[in-house]
């Protein structure tokens, strides 16, 4: 069937099998920050955004976003920069490959809620997994993120 | 794995319907319980584009659209006060944000899962589920039904002023429950409804054969009623918990939920 998809601000057209899913298509796409951890719908690795919210990518069939706007984090290099390199330069994360699905929900949570709380960030983060943290270094990065961005909104 | 030879996405319930009586075409939903096991289909019916995906709140009720997601219902504020908040505490352990944005309230209640929030939370309340042929049924009645070829258009809950209570416990936040628990108090009437799901079964209004709480809720009522649940709603064992400790659970549950909806 075909499908016309805007991924990441660009019209594909594609005929795809009516069972392919959304992360099958974007990957074919080229768009490789996209992974699957889990193949049980539950880690979040393969978070993109559906019409600007974020989904499992694993989860869904390409067919239903026909027409609609998906963005993966190759779409996102400029709102996501600032973030990523802080994370980096904090050292929180061990081996990496849980990252872009971090940082795509994490980017999510920030366009809902700029400044959450450390309750509100677990909550929100509860859906993306990482296997060799314990959590703890992801969630410090993120409040001094947070406190970092405050300090330089309140200059 | 989720094989499907095509998909269709709908223009009216009448031709989801039709579609629908085949036994090789199936309704989709969010799709994320169906993906997990071993399903071919003919035809995957699709009814995102038929605008069910909203909760309308009018006076008397809300009415929540089948394709609504669980994400919308948990963060949804008329809802959100309605429930005192139980809306957001059942679903927001559900998997993650992520999930929730996929997964429907029409695929929860059409599947009637064991395992689930959004029915323990709904059951006790003045619910229907508005069928396309089959008319307006109560909840209770509709998730005690087998699964037929008919299909899930709305969720009703009629607007009766409630205190609510809605507890669950799971051995790791995100995981499938272990046991839910609501209660329901209408203020109107003064009736309690006390909901136990993930016996593993599906989930159930505790019936009050015994007439415990007919005498009005206090301490002794509200011991005897526990005690009740605890002996007399069926439980059985799986790997998250034995039917033993189910029934423990579904006991101290019990009394919670009534010691917190006894207000006025």
């Amino acid at each position: 069937m075909l499908v016309d998809i805007k991924l990441n601000g660009k019209s594909v057209k594609a005929d795809i099998a009516a069972d392919m899913t959304l992360y099958e298509f974007v990957r074919e796409h080229g768009c490789y920050s996209v992974k699957c951890g889990c193949e049980t719908s539950n880690c979040g690795l393969c978070t993109v955004f559906l019409n600007d919210k974020p989904v499992l990518s694993c989860s869904v069939l390409a067919a239903r976003a026909d027409k609609c706007n998906v963005t993966t984090l190759e779409g996102l290099q400029e709102e996501a920069s600032e973030f990523v390199t802080f994370i980096a330069d904090q050292g929180a994360e061990q081996c990496g490959f849980c990252n872009p699905g971090f940082v795509m929900n994490a980017l999510a949570l920030f366009r809902e809620n700029p400044y959450p709380d450390e309750d509100e960030i677990k909550e929100f983060l509860s859906g993306n997994l990482c296997r060799c943290s314990g959590y703890e270094g992801q969630l410090r990065g993120i409040m001094n993120f947070l406190e970092a961005k405050k300090a330089k909104e309140a200059e | 794995m989720l094989t499907i030879q095509n998909y269709k996405k709908v223009e009216s319930l009448e031709e989801a319907y039709e579609l629908n009586q085949k036994k090789a075409n199936r309704i989709v939903g969010g799709m994320m319980w169906m993906r997990m096991g071993d399903n071919r289909m003919n035809t995957a019916i699709d009814m995102s584009g038929l605008g069910l995906d909203k909760i309308e709140e009018s006076d008397e009720e809300f009415k929540i659209g089948c394709m609504t997601t669980l994400r919308q219902l948990e963060v949804h504020e008329g809802f959100n006060e309605y429930t005192e908040g139980c809306v957001k505490e059942a679903l927001r352990h559900i998997v993650g944000v992520q999930f929730r944005n996929l997964a429907t309230v029409g695929g929860s209640i059409y599947g009637r899962y064991g395992f689930s929030d959004v029915l323990t939370l709904l059951i006790g309340l003045d619910s229907y589920v508005e069928l396309y042929k089959g008319g307006i049924v109560p909840l209770t009645e509709y998730a005690a039904r087998d699964y037929d070829r008919d299909i899930v258009v709305n969720i009703i809950v009629k607007k009766r002023p409630v205190n609510m209570f809605y507890e669950a416990v799971r051995i790791t936040e995100t995981d499938l429950p272990v046991l839910t628990c609501a209660g329901v108090k209408f203020k109107d009437t003064g009736v309690c409804n006390i909901c136990i799901g993930a016996r593993p079964g599906r989930a159930i209004v505790v019936e009050d054969t015994e007439g415990i709480l007919a005498g009005g809720i206090n301490e002794k009522s509200i011991e005897e009623f526990s005690t009740f649940v605890k002996t007399n709603v069926p439980t059985s064992g799986n790997m998250r918990g034995s039917a033993e400790y189910r029934s423990h659970l579904a006991g101290v549950l019990a009394g919670r939920a009534l010691q917190n909806i006894n207000r006025d």
